[in-house]
């Protein structure tokens, strides 16, 4: 059956309000600062790293995100990984079920829009405002590191910082699409709020580094042979692999892995590495084509996570009756 | 031109295979108030719900001002205000910027939008809160914001959902002259309420739900006559020894009912107010108060829910 008119109809407006209506809150304040804060502490113990280790390095900037004082194994890149979901889902655990609780969700869809436009709006004012800490974060990091390790950074090194941008945006979509979700199958903000997080918890520290292997192991029992050896049986450590990376946060790490330490032989592939293929291998830093290349399935498969939370989203949404 | 603004036909909704509206049909015709009258859980939100296109229809038809809600929900709404039960606003935004974005989602010109808006809020008595957050408001104050949206909507059909419940007298008052005033603006407005003696002041017809069916439907001296039965009711209230016994013996008076110390409701053939008078004089007692009585909804009501009991037991408060 066809409707009248776009489906996105207003959608200019509920972006415009939603995005207001994010950038003058308070949680986004405290968001803000907390990302900032967590940010420079992280930069603050990298460069100190760096400035101790490093002669010559051509990937001087790229070692920002990704070394950490000894002892304190926290980068900024682990640190991205753990506050983007913790402010996407910030942003969005309430943002369809506060339009009932607050009673104007049926007024709202009374004008002359559909559920559309105010579901897409809300999705793209939260990736929006998340996008707009980002790019301040990222030209923080560049532009303190321009200043306190004086080498300006090469065309390929800001072209990966780039990519790991965008990929961070990407990776705060799947975040707020689950948010999303779940604030429209819970009534109550809190249950959905307490949901998302537990499910957050749940797929970046218990998942990849604890079930998915338990899962691995039974799905592909481990060899006695290479049991005997002392060694992983490669297909365990195989499934073991695809399994965590169910998890939007193994992605994430592996894409940042990858795009930032060109020059790492363990960074040429996302399976297992065999002793074989490493002999013989070209020696020096890989191209950012090829690192793209490498990066480019769990790229795909974040952006499909997104698309797939924001689809059930949809059409939980859609069918959903519109009185409290 | 058509006369007929809202025309529901058969209208069915049945959730998971229960049937909460069943096949119900009536039609309101330009400038008409129709009331929407029954206990919670009747029907009447599910009916408004479907007509504005906000729910599926299960089976029937519904057209508002010739349109389809559910192939032209946008031509529906953008014509249609709607003020909901218990309506909501941004408790963040000011009353001005609560209505600021809905004019922008209708689609309406900034100078436009700040021209309605100040005058309707005007309208409602709300200027000089305007800029105040709705946080603040009372509860009459955010059902007298929400017919401003409608006023500012300019919409030919008003559709409003319990807007008097929960509001004292004097709110309640205002907020139906301000809906008797819609109707002057040529306004046609379907309104739904528990709350009978209210709605019975501003109604032009009226359709009561229960269960979701139309158990009866006209205007309200129509249904006194088809619930309460025929002829006039005069009521008495006198002082003296026996006085029922000398009222019932009036010739035309049908049968006497006691209606509180000293007071009496006469249901007669013809208006017998000088026969009763003159029967209460002549048993030595002091007439205090005699009139004919209007058949109130609440009558009605009750009469009607006492006759079919089975259907009335969800009925509660």
């Amino acid at each position: 059956m066809r409707r009248e008119g776009s489906a996105l109809n207003g959608l200019g407006v509920v972006i415009l309000k939603e995005l207001s209506d994010h950038l003058t809150s308070v949680r986004m304040r405290v968001l803000e600062w907390l990302v900032v804060l967590f940010a420079l502490a992280a930069l603050y113990l990298a460069i100190q790293q760096v400035r101790e280790t490093t002669a010559e390095d051509p990937f001087l900037l790229l070692r920002l995100f990704t070394r950490a004082r000894e002892g304190i194994p926290i980068t900024f890149v682990a640190f991205l990984s753990i506050l983007v979901p913790v402010m996407a889902i910030g942003l969005g655990f309430d943002a369809v079920n506060s339009e009932y609780n607050r009673r104007t969700l049926s007024r709202i869809l009374a004008q002359p829009i559909y559920r559309d436009a105010l579901l897409w709006g809300k999705f793209i004012a939260g990736l929006l405002t998340i996008t707009f800490s980002l790019v301040a974060l990222w030209l923080l990091v560049i532009g303190l590191g321009l200043v306190l390790l004086g080498v300006p950074p090469s065309a390929e090194e800001t072209a990966r910082a780039f990519i790991l941008l965008l990929v961070t945006i990407a990776y705060a979509g799947v975040w707020l699409a689950l948010a999303l979700l779940f604030s429209i199958v819970f009534r109550s903000a809190a249950t959905a709020a307490l949901v998302t997080f537990g499910l957050w918890l749940f797929l970046t520290f218990l998942w990849p580094s604890v079930l998915a292997q338990m899962v691995a192991a039974v799905i592909a029992p481990p060899d006695p042979g290479y049991t005997a050896l002392g060694l992983p049986t490669p297909e365990t450590t195989e499934w073991g692999q695809m399994l965590s990376r169910l998890s939007p946060s193994t992605l994430f790490g592996e894409i940042a892995f990858v795009l930032l330490n060109p020059d790492d032989v363990s960074a040429r592939s996302l399976g297992a590495i065999y002793l074989v293929q490493l002999q013989g291998a070209a020696r020096g830093a890989l191209p950012l084509g090829q690192s793209l290349v490498i990066a480019w399935p769990d790229i795909v498969g974040l952006v499909a996570g997104t698309i797939v939370l924001f689809t059930i989203g949809y059409m939980v949404f859609q069918r959903q009756e519109v009185r409290a | 031109m058509n006369d007929v603004v809202i025309e529901a036909k058969n209208l069915t909704k049945r959730y998971g295979g229960i049937a909460v509206v069943k096949g119900i049909s009536f039609s309101v015709a330009r400038g008409e108030i129709f009331g929407l009258l029954g206990p919670n859980g009747a029907g009447k939100t599910t009916t408004i719900l479907m007509l504005l296109g906000l729910s599926d229809i299960s089976a029937g038809t519904a057209r508002v001002l010739d349109h389809n809600p559910v192939r032209e929900p946008l031509a529906v709404k953008r014509r249609v205000g709607y003020l909901p039960d218990e309506v909501g606003f941004y408790d963040n935004l000011s009353a001005g910027d609560n209505l600021r974005y809905t004019a922008r989602l209708i689609g309406l010109g900034r100078a436009e939008r700040e021209e309605r808006i100040s005058r309707s809020l005007a309208h409602v008595g709300l200027a000089d809160v305007a800029d105040k957050r709705v946080g603040t408001f009372s509860r009459g104050m955010r059902q007298r914001l929400g017919l401003a949206e409608i006023l500012m909507k300019d919409a030919q059909v008003a559709i409003l959902d319990e807007p008097t419940s929960g509001l004292d007298p004097q709110v309640t008052v205002e907020l139906l002259d301000i809906i008797r005033d819609l109707k002057h603006r040529g306004v046609s407005v379907l309104l739904s309420s528990h709350l009978l003696e209210r709605v019975q002041s501003v109604c032009d017809r009226v359709a009561l739900f229960n269960e979701g069916n139309i158990v009866l439907l006209g205007t309200v001296p129509e249904l006194g006559r088809q619930v309460l039965g025929g002829g006039f009711r005069v009521e008495v209230e006198a002082q003296g020894e026996g006085l029922a016994e000398h009222l019932a013996r009036v010739p035309g008076v049908r049968k006497v009912e006691s209606a509180g110390p000293s007071r009496w409701l006469l249901l007669a053939e013809q208006d017998v107010r000088p026969e009763a008078a003159a029967a209460v004089v002549a048993a030595g007692g002091r007439l205090l108060r005699l009139a004919v009585a209007e058949p109130s909804l609440e009558a009605i009501y009750r009469q009607y829910f006492h006759e079919h009991p089975h259907e009335g037991e969800r009925h509660a408060a």
